[in-house]
Parts: structure tokens; C-alpha cells; sequence
């Protein structure tokens, strides 16, 4: 446990010292709701939107993008950095197995999507009057669900592709379809019929569902939640198939 | 007492195969050198007693155990090629970390003094020059106080100098007790540090003795040359048995023989009075001994 903590607070501090990552991860969703909701409109409650504020759309949003940069993003990146530069390969022949340095990547990632989403939803009420609704263990659910199914794509990507650099090529090529299902463009309650059927069937796109059910009270509908799980079965189980440690 | 056992170790990747059989024993407390040509099977043979590589055949027991007992990793250090660090993780945190991988570590910051590396502490891993990056390494394996340490190509990519200062350090290691496995194409780190070499050659050991065991059992000649203060009849030394050849460069004589041809040489330059000015004997060395064994140079 004591070889564990270490290897996570040397990963938070590896992290920390990526400025433009970490910037991206615990800050850029939080100002991406500051910028949103300084606009005066999206302030006001929309019939479109059955009454809800834009803002109130983008804040759950806001948590999705926080997950799509740790999971999708980074985690691919440093993963197969990691395995390139012969991280884990040197792990190998210590009595620590690289299966604890991923387990501490993983505990890293999750403390900085906590910690992001905790920034958002605490601007988010206190500049923008956005309350989570009562129903706390639904969002929890939501998120995980959520940070499962994205981490799972993500360890995916980084046991294929085959280095550093080419695992943020393929983490940023997913990134922006990915989001674009979660609504960072154009919510979902305003996409066309066709785009929301195509959007729920999506990792971004039945998370941000998911969030933003919770975030009103509801419990993640079932769809979402099979989606996610069915993301954190076949690419967890195809990641584990298919990760090399050299 | 032996320390690590391999018999008939065999390993392919594919159809190639990179390891065809390999056997040898290292003893408790020698330095075991493993010497070849690039592609020979060196570093396949050391993963696989580092338990990275399951062989295809043959077995390995390391301290009487399998390779792939994770209870090994407490007792043996291994510095291999193509392992890296973090590229923002400092000289101190990697240390520290390793450190609290192992049960009865070593004492860091001695390492670091011995290794050079004291001055260093601070610097993030990318930003240290290969030498430094190597003798990080080296420090990393020797960190857990191991009973055995193996080490891949332990000076490449290290200056002169430095070469030295890690040899001293390895000598120090190994007079601590600690039994040391070393691959190496460099032939004078092999002789001034090894013990007993196991030479290995498209993945087969063609030789297995000491260093001078080695350069011994080949049929070789040796070369004298000198410039004599006097004018020499070849005839004079090629009237001795030990000589087979004499050969004029300009004022120079080089004679070329067998046996105790030293004393061949200088008896009969003594018996005509004749002082021999820049005396030099070219003998054979490890170089040569591979040469022979395996029909190449190791730097092919």
C-alpha cells in the first residue's frame, strides 16, 4: 500500500508538471462554463430546452469533457509513452508488477477527473446557480459509469497503438467526435432525431445523458447505462488481450 | 556455491531463433561475463534469467528458484537495455521510488556519490546525458541490495572515464558480495572485470573459461618488433626454433613466433651485442581469442 501511494503521488507529480495536459484536464472545462455562462442568453430558460437554462446543459457537459480529456485525451498518451520508453519494462524487473504503476495511472487520472468535475459543479452553483439535484448517488453512478467506459477506450488505444505519439494522434482524432456526441457543439436536446439515436449509442454521448439525468433528479436511463457497461466490457477485455509491457 | 543454472536454454521468436542452446553455471560471488556478436542470443539469455522471457526449452534456477517467482525480484537487480524513465522524473525521485520497491534497500545517496551522479539529484531524466542516463541505471539496479546483479551493455555509451569509474564501482559491488552477471561486447571491460566469460555465438556458447584461459588456448604467434642498434643478420634469428619469420620495416625488425620467443630474441641480440631500442611484444588478446571463435569481430 505504501509502494502504491508513492507511485500515485509521483504520477500526480509527473502529471503536474505537463502544464498544458494538467491545464486542460482540471481547469479548461470549468472555464469552458465561466465563458458560456457569461453569455446573457444562455442564462435564460429556453422552450427548446423544456425550460432549462443552456448553462444548466453545458455544466454536465462540462463533466463529460473533463472525462473525454483524462480518458481519451492523455491516458492513451502516457500509457504508451510509458511502454515505449521500456517504463514498465524496467518495472518488470522490480518486486513492484507494472500492474500497480497502471493501477496508480488510473488512481492519478481519477483524483484529477474528481477534482476537475468538483471545480465545475462548484462554479457552476456558485456563479451560475446550477444545482445538482438531490439525487447525489445518481450522479456518482453517472460518473463512473462514465469514467469506466471512457477509461476502458482509452487503455484500449494504449495497448495498440504502438508508441507515445501516435497514442495522442489517435486519443485526438476520437476526441472531437466523441465530444461532439456529448453535445460540447451543440447539445443533444437540440441535435436532430437522428444525431440523439446515433449520440445514445456513443461512450460521450450516453454519459453526458446519463449526467444530465442525475443532474435533474433522475436516475441514468437503462440504454446509457448498458452502453457504458458494454464500452467497459469488450475494450477492457480486448485492452487486456491486447496490452504488451515491452 | 552456485547462484544461477542454465541448461539447454532455448528460445525463437517465430522462426527465428535466438537462443538455440545455451548452458552454463555462475558461482556465488564471481563476476560471469556473457560476450557475443550483436544478434548472438546475449540479451535474450539474460530476460530470460531475469524471468522477462519464458524460454521455449531447457530450464533456468536462479537462487534454486524458477525466474518467473516474483520473490526473486527482491534479490536480484537487473539493468537492461531500452529501459527508461519518465522524462520529468528527477535523478532524487527515481531513486527514492525505487528504493521503496525493496525490502532492505540500498543506501542512495552512497550509490549516487560512487556513480557520479551526486550533483544530479535535481535534474529531470531527460535532461541527463546518455553516460548519466546509463549510470542512473546502473544505480536503479543496485538499489534493492541484490544478491545478483545483472547488467546489459553496463558502460555503453559512457566516456573513457567514466568506464573506468564504473568498473571500480562493479569491482567494489562484487567485493560486497554480490555476484554479477555482465553482457558486453567490449573486450577490455570483459578482461580487466570478468572472472569467467561464456562466449556465445548464434545463440550456442562456443567457449566457456577465464579470460586468460581464453587467450591461452588459442594456437596463436606472437609478434616482436624492435630497432636494433646495429646492423642484424635475419639469419642469426631464423636459426632459432621459436622463429618462424623475420620481416624488415624500413629500420625496423619484426620477428614472428612461438614459444618463448622473447628469449629467443634478446639471447641472440645479447650474444652480438646488439641493444634492441623500442622493444614491443604484440600478444594475442581477448580480441584475437574471438576473433577466432566465433570468425568475427565483435564490433560487426
Amino acid at each position: 500500500m505504501r509502494v502504491f501511494a508513492k507511485l500515485t503521488l509521483t504520477e500526480i507529480k509527473l502529471f503536474l508538471r505537463e502544464p498544458i495536459a494538467a491545464f486542460f484536464v482540471l481547469f479548461f472545462p470549468t472555464l469552458l462554463v465561466v465563458i458560456l455562462g457569461s453569455i446573457p442568453s444562455f442564462r435564460e430558460p429556453s422552450a427548446d430546452l423544456g425550460g432549462a437554462r443552456v448553462i444548466d446543459l453545458y455544466v454536465g457537459i462540462a463533466v463529460a469533457l473533463t472525462l473525454a480529456m483524462v480518458a481519451i485525451q492523455v491516458t492513451p498518451a502516457v500509457l504508451a509513452t510509458y511502454r515505449e520508453r521500456g517504463v514498465l519494462r524496467r518495472l518488470a524487473t522490480t518486486p513492484v508488477s507494472p500492474l500497480k504503476l497502471l493501477g496508480a495511472q488510473l488512481a492519478m487520472f481519477g483524483l484529477a477527473a474528481i477534482a476537475s468535475t468538483a471545480l465545475v459543479l462548484a462554479v457552476g452553483r456558485l456563479a451560475f446557480d446550477v444545482r445538482l439535484a438531490d439525487n447525489f448517488p445518481a450522479f456518482v453512478l453517472a460518473f463512473l459509469l462514465t469514467a469506466a467506459g471512457t477509461l476502458a477506450i482509452g487503455i484500449f488505444v494504449a495497448a495498440v497503438v504502438p508508441s507515445g505519439k501516435a497514442g495522442n494522434s489517435v486519443g485526438t482524432i476520437l476526441f472531437f467526435p466523441l465530444m461532439f456526441f456529448a453535445g460540447l457543439w451543440t447539445p443533444r436536446e437540440v441535435m436532430p432525431e437522428v444525431l440523439q439515436r446515433i449520440a445514445d449509442f456513443t461512450p460521450l454521448g450516453a454519459g453526458e445523458r446519463a449526467l444530465n439525468e442525475a443532474m435533474t433528479g433522475g436516475w441514468p436511463n437503462l440504454l446509457s447505462a448498458t452502453v457504458l457497461l458494454g464500452y467497459v466490457v469488450v475494450f477492457g477485455f480486448a485492452a487486456v488481450r491486447s496490452f504488451r509491457w515491452s | 556455491m552456485t547462484v544461477i543454472e542454465v541448461r539447454n536454454l532455448r528460445k525463437a521468436y517465430g522462426d527465428t531463433v535466438a537462443v538455440r542452446d545455451v548452458s552454463f553455471s555462475v558461482e556465488a560471488g564471481e563476476i560471469f561475463g556473457i560476450l557475443g556478436p550483436n544478434g548472438a542470443g546475449k540479451t535474450t539469455t539474460v530476460e530470460s534469467i531475469s524471468g522477462l522471457r519464458r524460454p521455449d526449452g531447457g530450464t533456468i534456477r536462479v537462487l534454486g528458484r524458477d525466474p518467473g517467482d516474483r520473490s526473486l525480484r527482491d534479490d536480484v537487480g537487473v539493468q537492461l537495455q531500452e529501459s527508461g524513465l519518465p522524462d520529468k522524473l528527477t535523478v532524487r525521485e527515481a531513486l527514492d521510488l525505487y528504493a521503496s520497491f525493496y525490502p532492505a534497500p540500498a543506501d542512495w545517496r552512497a550509490l549516487t556519490r560512487e556513480l557520479g551522479l551526486g550533483e544530479k539529484l535535481s535534474t529531470p531524466y531527460a535532461k541527463l546525458s546518455g553516460g548519466q542516463k546509463q549510470r542512473l541505471s546502473i544505480a536503479l539496479a543496485l538499489i534493492g541490495g541484490p544478491k545478483i546483479a545483472i547488467l546489459d551493455e553496463l558502460t555503453t555509451g559512457l566516456d573513457p572515464q567514466a568506464r573506468r569509474d564504473t568498473w571500480d564501482l562493479i569491482e567494489g559491488v562484487r567485493d560486497s558480495g554480490v555476484t554479477i552477471v555482465l553482457v558486453t561486447h567490449f573486450m577490455e571491460e570483459a578482461e580487466r572485470l570478468c572472472d569467467r566469460l561464456a562466449v556465445i555465438d548464434r545463440g550456442q556458447v562456443v567457449a566457456l573459461d577465464t579470460p586468460a584461459g581464453l587467450i591461452a588456448g588459442m594456437d596463436t604467434e606472437q609478434r616482436i618488433r624492435f630497432r636494433p642498434s646495429a646492423p642484424v643478420d635475419d639469419a642469426l634469428l631464423e636459426a632459432r626454433p621459436e622463429v618462424r619469420a623475420v620481416i624488415r620495416h624500413g629500420a625496423q625488425i619484426e620477428v614472428v613466433g612461438t614459444g618463448n620467443l622473447l628469449h629467443a630474441v634478446t639471447s641472440v641480440l645479447a650474444v652480438n651485442e646488439i641493444i634492441a631500442a623500442d622493444l614491443r611484444i604484440e600478444q594475442a588478446s581477448l580480441d584475437d581469442a574471438f576473433v577466432q571463435l566465433t570468425g568475427r569481430s565483435v564490433k560487426e
